[in-house]
């Protein structure tokens, strides 16, 4: 309605063209039992995962079923801080509220133990010899840093071993 | 095993299994999936099968609760759909997940179906986010939360000479006190007419029993056709007719003192075909039960809501289909022959479901 003239000029108002109505709502959050302990585990380091009693698949993190069983994940299973890229992009696109200089490297990682990747920062190595299969380990922000957020984690950097087979990690690709 | 009235239906298709879980003013330890969980798990364990016994799924939800997109999508991890199975939703309360699974039934492209809703009320501010359900043009700029619209319609109501004050407080009085009966309701309690009208108003001339309490829950519900009815229910619960019905968006143009929609799908549904002993209502707002009961047709001698209604328990996205399931089971139970059961959606009843049910 920027256009056209108020309706308290006296001026005859034109057609509405445009209508702007702002929307905004907030929401609390609730993580759930499972996924609660997984930021715990956040929280103190650690990479915390649930087994699925019928499939033993680990997810990481657990929404607290299996998606494939549907039944309860109950079992803790702590995880080590490293694992596989299964697949990764190189960012080059600019975006509002990035915190982090382009290019870098957004992968998916196969924690050791785990059936389910995440994905997180690759640095430590120039963009162009990050590959699938690269064997990478967490970097963790200092201790007294540390919250139940996946902030507590800074990057995954390559850890020196051999890439892993292909067959290791082409079930989650 | 045939369904005694004419209805709608074509092929037979029963309410084989019912559950709900317990609803509370807000469950802040479990996710949406792990709400629902439990709740899956009883509906199937009741009559012994498990998911791999429905080869249909349908769940009613909306994300505008939860404040996430697809969340009907993460909430299939609490069914586990491996292998895979045909899968639907509808941003509706599960009585419409319901409607779209018997209709998939009457098809015949499915025996049995699971259908299911969930919805968490108390994660963001239900006034802003009802008033977000109106026509975004011209009403939901104005921002009029449900409670006001709700109010506008209880106004009517009066002014039409249909109902009082007291009226409110006495529905509200019966609801709570039937509610007792009903562990999973919210708000139970044995409490007089003339308590209740000491209540501050919300809005005028709503006061605060008049309105649903803030309610996080989830519900599930299995049909069956065919065989699988008659193996997984000594007594099946048949529904005889279902239609749903909408009234335009434009509060304006409503007569808001009645309820054409929920009158025409009765009609529909084959409601007038014989008595009922029992209604279940979605009536979140008390005065809406009288209008409904009109709509309907239903004299005094048919018990309403022997579950307590929605105004002890509102969880939203289920309320409608728990109607359907309370009023099954009691069929089941013996506790009565014919059912009707209705649920609601929008605001001031603007759309409307009725399902006839009755016992083999
Ligand atoms: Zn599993």
């Amino acid at each position: 309605m920027t256009d056209q003239p108020s309706a308290g000029s006296g001026e005859p108002i034109g057609p509405v063209t445009m209508l702007a109505t702002p929307i905004r709502l907030d929401f609390d959050f609730t993580p759930g039992v499972a996924q609660s302990r997984f930021l715990r585990g956040l929280e103190r380091g650690t990479f915390l995962g649930q087994r699925c009693p019928t499939c033993h698949k680990v997810y990481v993190p657990s929404r607290g079923t299996c998606p494939t069983d549907g039944v309860a994940t109950t079992e803790d299973v702590e995880l080590a801080g490293t694992g596989t890229v299964t697949t990764y992009c190189v960012v080059n696109v600019p975006f509002a509220g990035q915190s982090i200089e382009i290019p870098y490297i957004a992968a998916q990682v196969l924690l050791d133990g785990a059936n389910l990747s995440f994905m997180g920062l690759i640095q430590e190595i120039p963009a162009d010899e990050v590959r699938m299969g690269m064997r990478v380990e967490a970097v963790w922000v200092a201790p007294d840093e540390l919250t139940p957020s996946l902030a507590s984690v800074r990057y995954f950097r390559p850890n020196g071993e051999p890439d892993a087979d292909y067959d290791t990690y082409k079930e989650y690709l | 095993m045939s369904p005694a009235a004419a209805g709608r239906t074509v092929r037979p298709v029963s309410i084989a299994s019912f559950a709900q879980a317990q609803n509370v003013r807000r469950d802040d330890v479990h996710n949406e999936v792990e709400g629902l969980l439990p709740v899956i798990e009883e509906v199937f364990s009741t009559i012994g099968i498990t998911k791999d016994d429905v080869d249909f799924i349908c769940s009613g939800s909306t994300d505008y609760l939860i404040g996430g997109p697809f969340s009907f999508v993460m909430a299939l991890d609490a069914v586990g759909v491996w292998p895979p199975r045909a899968e639907s939703h509808v941003e509706m309360d599960g009585a419409w997940a319901l409607y779209e699974a018997w209709v998939l039934l009457q098809e015949g492209k499915a025996d049995a179906a699971l259908v299911y809703s969930f919805g968490r009320s108390s994660l963001g501010d239900l006034g802003e986010i009802l008033t977000l359900q109106l026509d975004p043009y011209y009403l939901a700029p104005l921002g009029p939360d449900i409670v006001s619209l709700s109010a506008l319609q209880a106004r009517a109501l009066i002014d039409a000479g249909k109902a009082s004050e007291a009226d409110f407080a006495a529905i509200a009085s019966r609801s709570r006190r039937d509610a007792l009966g009903n562990p999973k309701a919210q708000v139970r309690q044995d409490v007089a007419v003339e308590v209740l009208l000491a209540d501050d108003y919300v809005v005028s001339p709503l006061r605060r029993h008049a309105l649903p309490p803030i309610t996080d829950g989830a519900a599930a519900i299995v049909l069956a056709a065919g065989d699988k009815a008659t193996r997984w229910s000594e007594r099946p619960v048949w529904i005889t007719g279902i239609d749903h019905r909408s009234e335009t968006h434009s509060l304006g143009a409503r007569d808001l003192t009645t309820s054409p929609s929920t009158a025409s799908a009765a009609a529909m549904a084959g409601l007038g075909a014989g008595p009922v002993d029992l209604a279940e209502i979605h009536a979140p707002f008390a005065h809406q039960e009288i209008i409904l009961k009109e709509a309907l047709g239903l004299d005094d001698a048919v018990a309403v809501n022997p579950s307590g209604g929605a105004l002890a328990a509102n969880p939203l996205m289920s309320a409608g289909l728990i109607r359907i399931g309370e009023a099954a089971n009691r069929i089941a139970s013996g506790g009565a022959d014919r059912a009707v059961a209705h649920a609601t959606s929008g605001p001031c009843l603007q759309q409307n479901l009725v399902c006839v049910l009755e016992g083999a």
